[in-house]
């Protein structure tokens, strides 16, 4: 019975091939429109989190502040006023996972006949975890690495490429500011950074090589910054109200004094963007699933349109005896087959239309299962409510006056 | 088994307009025996139509009592109704009234869709009603590819594929020439010699001699009733298909 319903729909649908194209089209419309736009949208909401992800979570840095000389206010970072024993007490905290210390500065390196400037991170190795930075190759220096301060490096793979080519580094000697490193091991590719820093072109090395070799500074144990991660990004605040506490007490700073650090919470501002993104992306999808609406109105006026065309038809089915809901059902079916083929073809052009968007665009595209099955669940949906109405006006006619119809 | 197809009792109809309500069928009391042919006739407005209408179970009388085959079906639901014509009556119109879409084959089974007969049963018990109506060598072809008097055999073999108890058949040689007119009156005559109860709306009082009883209505009441020959076979009623 519902074979044989469902092969009067495809009749029907063939009986009138350009119009039917035309209302299906609504639909493809619309299903396509919808799926390209949630693809693009979530793309950029992935590659904004994956950004965050690679920049850690839960995240504070701390930098050292501003001072005032004859009237000018140098910027942060330039007084050394942390220092690495700040660090420590910062890890007795509650809600501290991880703490390290930084100091960094630019240097020319030198590798056989090819030299390359770029940054150097003087820092511990809990810099790696709070960073969520794994290696490619090799091992992370240790902690007695730390204490005897020795010469040892991890390159980055921007690094790698222009000073190494094809050579392997690890175990190999660089020079930096002509001291000789050995290089243990080489970083995993991070990619841009949110502000499209290239993180990779990196060498990290241990905070005290840094700081009694390379970057050299005032006074012994004074650090640039200070990366502190949190347990929860419920607790941040908890912390952060706490690490500015200790500082001030550490620092000796009085009450309503001016501090001489910064505390920034990282974590809100890479959430901030994350928001941005999620609202482009629920605008992006509000405004495709427009077109869809407009696509299932169409049906319902095709619909409408075929209901009263078929007028005399339906009066030969009820006078041989069919009820009012399967005419109902003949023409709900026929809403929903023609909705949910639009659907598909729809689906077909809209996810090839974000992986041409991928193509041209370098643009990051997302197609999930579950944006496909909403597709699809909505379009079943739209043929359903718009087809209601039209098979209701035709099950409800009254069969004498539907077979005198002409 | 009744030995009455048909048993009305009473039979009024109302319409309601914008000038008031206008009675249309005015106590009309009728019965037919099973495997009665009686053919119906009266000017238009006489109330005939809606008289077949209501005996099609397609329309409602305003009150009254109409038993169909020994059951009460002035009072059933919509469902129930659909049912009835489904199962126990069989249409033949004045315009064919077949599906234009649709094959031939298919047309015949269509009522059996409605009744949830398999798809080979329907195709074999079309294919058998085609063939006894004379064109089984159309089976595949479309209803604009025929005649207009094969047409109407095709809404013979549609109205008689469900085994119905009683034919109604609203004019339906008005369409069509005097010679085509007589061929579909012997095939209503040969029905009605297997047993099938027929009852046929006429302008044409030498269609009407066909029938074994005539009646005529004249606004909203029967006022003649005649029996021109008895019944054929008054035994029960044979499967068809």
């Amino acid at each position: 019975m519902f074979l044989a319903m469902l092969g009067e729909a495809w009749r029907a649908m063939g009986a009138n091939r350009l119009r039917t194209f035309l209302t299906m089209l609504g639909m493809v419309i619309g299903v396509g429109s919808v799926v390209l736009m949630m693809a693009i949208g979530q793309g950029a909401q992935e590659s904004v989190k994956a950004s965050i992800n690679a920049m850690g979570s839960n995240l504070f840095i701390i930098l050292s502040g501003s001072f005032t000389a004859g009237g000018a206010r140098s910027g942060s970072g330039n007084v050394s006023s942390l220092t690495v024993k700040d660090a420590d007490a910062i890890s007795e905290l509650d809600g501290v996972s991880n703490v390290a210390p930084v100091s960094m500065g630019n240097a020319q390196v030198v590798f056989g006949g090819n030299n390359w400037s770029t940054s150097i991170i003087g820092t511990t190795p809990s810099y790696l975890d709070i960073r969520v930075w794994d290696l490619a190759d090799g091992y992370v220096f240790s902690e007695s690495d730390m204490r005897s301060a020795t010469r040892v490096a991890l390159v980055g793979s921007t690094v790698v490429e222009n000073i190494f080519g094809d050579v392997d580094p690890i175990g190999k000697t660089i020079r930096i500011k002509q001291n000789p490193f050995v290089i243990l091991g080489v970083l995993k590719s991070k990619g841009q950074s949110l502000d499209g820093r290239d993180q990779d072109d990196t060498i990290i090395i241990p905070l005290t090589t840094a700081q009694r070799k390379i970057l050299g500074n005032q006074f012994a144990g004074s650090v640039r910054q200070i990366m502190v991660q949190a347990t929860t990004p419920e607790i941040m605040p908890m912390v952060e109200q706490n690490i500015n506490g200790l500082l001030k007490q550490r620092h000796n700073i009085r009450e309503g004094a001016d501090s001489d650090f910064f505390v920034r919470n990282l974590t809100a501002v890479a959430n901030s963007a994350a928001e941005t993104t999620r609202t482009m992306s629920l605008l992006l999808g509000a405004i495709a699933s427009v077109s869809l609406l407009v696509g299932g109105i169409g049906i319902m006026n095709i619909m409408l349109v075929s209901v009263t065309e078929r007028t005399r038809e339906i009066g030969i089915r009820m006078a041989i005896g069919a009820r009012e809901r399967d005419i109902l059902l003949q023409f709900l079916l026929e809403a929903i087959v023609i909705s949910i083929i639009g659907c598909l073809i729809g689906l077909f052009l809209g996810i090839s239309g974000a992986m041409l968007v991928n193509k041209l665009a370098q643009t990051a595209v997302v197609i999930s299962g579950n944006s496909v099955m909403i597709a699809f669940a909505v379009a079943a949906g739209v043929g359903i409510f718009f087809g209601y109405y039209p098979a209701r006006k035709a099950a409800r006619l009254n069969p004498i006056e539907a077979l005198r119809f002409q | 088994m009744t030995k009455n197809v048909v048993q009305v009792r009473d039979l009024y109809k109302d319409y309601q307009t914008a000038a008031g309500a206008i009675a249309v069928l005015k106590q009309v009391d009728f019965s037919m025996d099973t495997g009665d042919f009686v053919a119906i006739m009266g000017p238009s407005g006489s109330g005939k139509s809606t008289f077949m209408n209501i005996l099609g179970c397609l329309d409602k009388p305003t009150r009254g009592e109409y038993m169909l085959d020994g059951h009460q079906v002035s009072a059933l639901d919509g469902n129930t109704l659909a049912k009835i014509r489904n199962q126990t009556l069989g249409f033949v119109f004045q315009g064919f009234n077949l599906l234009s879409r649709v094959s031939l084959l298919d047309n015949v089974a269509l009522p059996l869709v409605y009744s949830g007969v398999s798809r080979d049963e329907r195709q074999a018990r079309a294919k058998v009603l085609l063939e006894k109506v004379g064109l089984g060598q159309y089976l595949n072809s479309m209803p604009n590819q025929i005649s207009g008097g094969q047409q109407q055999r095709v809404a013979i073999a549609r109205a008689l594929v469900n085994n119905p108890r009683l034919i109604l058949a609203d004019e339906p040689t008005g369409n069509l020439d005097s010679k085509t007119s007589e061929e579909i009156m012997a095939l209503f005559m040969a029905l009605n010699a297997d047993g099938i109860s027929i009852i046929l709306v006429t302008h044409e009082s030498d269609i009407a001699a066909h029938a074994s009883r005539q009646i005529r209505f004249l606004d909203g009441r029967i006022v003649h009733d005649e029996r021109s020959s008895p019944i054929v076979n008054a035994s029960e009623t044979k499967e068809i298909a």
